[in-house]
């Protein structure tokens, strides 16, 4: 329970089986004040939420639990309402920012922008997104989403179908995955298979995973199917881009070839991989999933900042 | 001592031998320590000769220049079994193994161009953590790209 008190969430790397654990039970007990009238465990306590990305979800639900919680928030929601526009650095807006507040959440486009913000800060930090390499509290409220929805995660098949070279998302996701046991599937056009220090590591922990390049193969045998979007911001070439374009979807007609309770998730924001027709298929978890992002954002924030005495009363009281 | 092999080149009066260097990889260390032979500096290299550890290896000698830490911990990226025998008076008067460090700073440049260590206006030095000791694989400790030894071969040589 006090695992993570006053400690930085920068990558999924730094959690064991046991801490995501303490994360999902923080995260359920947290679902009873998600909507009503809420908390004051923060009561006192800033949060600054800086984004130099767009966000919908992760900024607002990140807020959303803050407030739940009793607590503050400050913060800017794009370089360009900051001093980086007038040519601040990353590294002296958290040396300035870190004495207003006591925690940071940061969304960066630089891969390695929220161990640097880490490295500088007093405070916690929380990696909101660091380009296309982590974003680990998403990878935490998907697992914590598929425990909810299936009531387990060992056992589970799950399938990963799209952008696996860019989606922060994924990278995050299947190393969380890797502390479970699971059986994990990659579906992806060849240009967009994962990077290889994240097969690297996969083999090193002895995960197994298979490559497909069609999902219908194996989507009767999934459990849980993740889709990303193709991440076209993060192409280095347009062109690149426009090849793999529209190249996967998720369809109505091919949900039904796949098993009735299995489910279907997604970071979101989806363009064009998922269509709407799949929105009123029971499979479509993927916006009770924001929900469920709330809960674990509320969860993740009062392990890190509450009173150790208030969190320990609120826990017991909860069982 | 002097072995047969290291008797193929002439000894040196003052300076540095790097002995069991990987055949066919004295050049490039050379070139990674930076040394042209522009410098007016006798350097003596075998390349190939006979070894009881390696099978074969690569002998530099180099008179007149002794070599930093930085340096040193270059060499054992591509020659992790080197020694290097400081000469006074042709005297071997140290002798000392390279090791690879558990991390580098600041002497690489991570080749993700998304890497915050390559923001211009953050002023940031690299660090990379040592991944794998034997195929000579680092990662960069921002943002967990691997740099492997042909990629450090390509940025260094």
């Amino acid at each position: 329970m006090f695992n993570l008190h006053g400690k930085d969430v920068v990558s999924i790397l730094d959690f064991n089986r046991e801490l995501i654990e303490d994360v999902f039970n923080a995260a359920y007990i947290m679902e009873k004040y998600a909507r009503g009238v809420g908390l004051n465990l923060l009561k006192g306590k800033i949060m600054a939420t800086l984004f130099f990305e767009p966000s919908t979800r992760t900024r607002l639900s990140f807020e959303s639990a803050m407030y739940r919680l009793g607590g503050s928030v400050i913060g800017f929601t794009s370089a360009e309402a900051s001093s980086v526009a007038k040519g601040e650095t990353l590294s002296d807006t958290i040396k300035t920012v870190e004495n207003y507040c006591d925690c940071i959440v940061l969304r960066h486009p630089a891969e390695g922008a929220a161990k640097l913000a880490a490295e500088l800060a007093n405070v916690p930090v929380i990696n909101a997104g660091s380009g296309a390499q982590e974003h680990p509290t998403q990878a935490l409220l998907d697992i914590y989403t598929i425990k909810r929805e299936l009531g387990r995660v060992d056992g589970l098949e799950i399938g990963i179908v799209g952008d696996l070279k860019y989606g922060r998302t994924v990278h995050s996701l299947v190393y969380a995955l890797s502390l479970f046991n699971v059986n994990l599937s990659f579906v992806s056009p060849p240009g967009l298979r994962l990077r290889d220090e994240i097969e690297e590591d996969l083999r090193r922990k002895g995960i197994e995973f298979k490559y497909y390049e069609d999902i219908e193969k194996i989507i009767p045998n999934l459990d849980v199917i993740y889709v990303v979007r193709i991440q076209k911001e993060r192409f280095p070439d347009p062109a690149e881009y426009l090849r793999v374009k529209g190249s996967y979807k998720i369809t109505s007609s091919l949900i039904s070839k796949a098993k009735s309770n299995c489910i279907i998730l997604h970071p979101l924001p989806r363009v064009d991989e998922i269509s709407l027709d799949v929105d009123s298929r029971p499979q479509a978890k993927y916006f009770i999933q924001t929900y469920y992002g709330l809960c674990m954002r509320m969860g993740l924030l009062s392990m890190i900042l509450a009173n150790k005495e208030d969190l320990k009363q609120l826990f017991y009281s909860s069982k | 001592m002097t072995n047969s092999s290291e008797l193929k080149v002439k000894k040196i009066m003052n300076g540095t031998v790097i002995d069991h260097i990987p055949s066919g990889r004295a050049l490039d260390i050379l070139k990674m320590v930076k040394i042209t032979g522009r410098e007016g500096n006798v350097v003596l290299i075998a390349m190939n000769v006979e070894s009881r550890k390696l099978g074969r290896k690569d002998i530099i000698k180099i008179e007149n220049r002794y070599l930093l830490k930085d340096e040193l911990n270059l060499i054992a990226l591509i020659a992790p079994n080197a020694t290097i025998n400081i000469v006074k008076n042709y005297d071997v008067i140290e002798k000392v193994k390279v090791e690879l460090p558990e991390k580098f700073e600041g002497i690489l440049k991570c080749q993700n161009p998304s890497c915050i260590t390559n923001y211009e206006r953050e002023s940031l030095s690299s660090k990379f953590l040592v991944e794998d000791k034997v195929k000579l694989t680092l990662r960069c400790f921002y943002c967990d790209r691997l740099m492997l030894i042909s990629d450090i071969l390509k940025q260094l040589t």
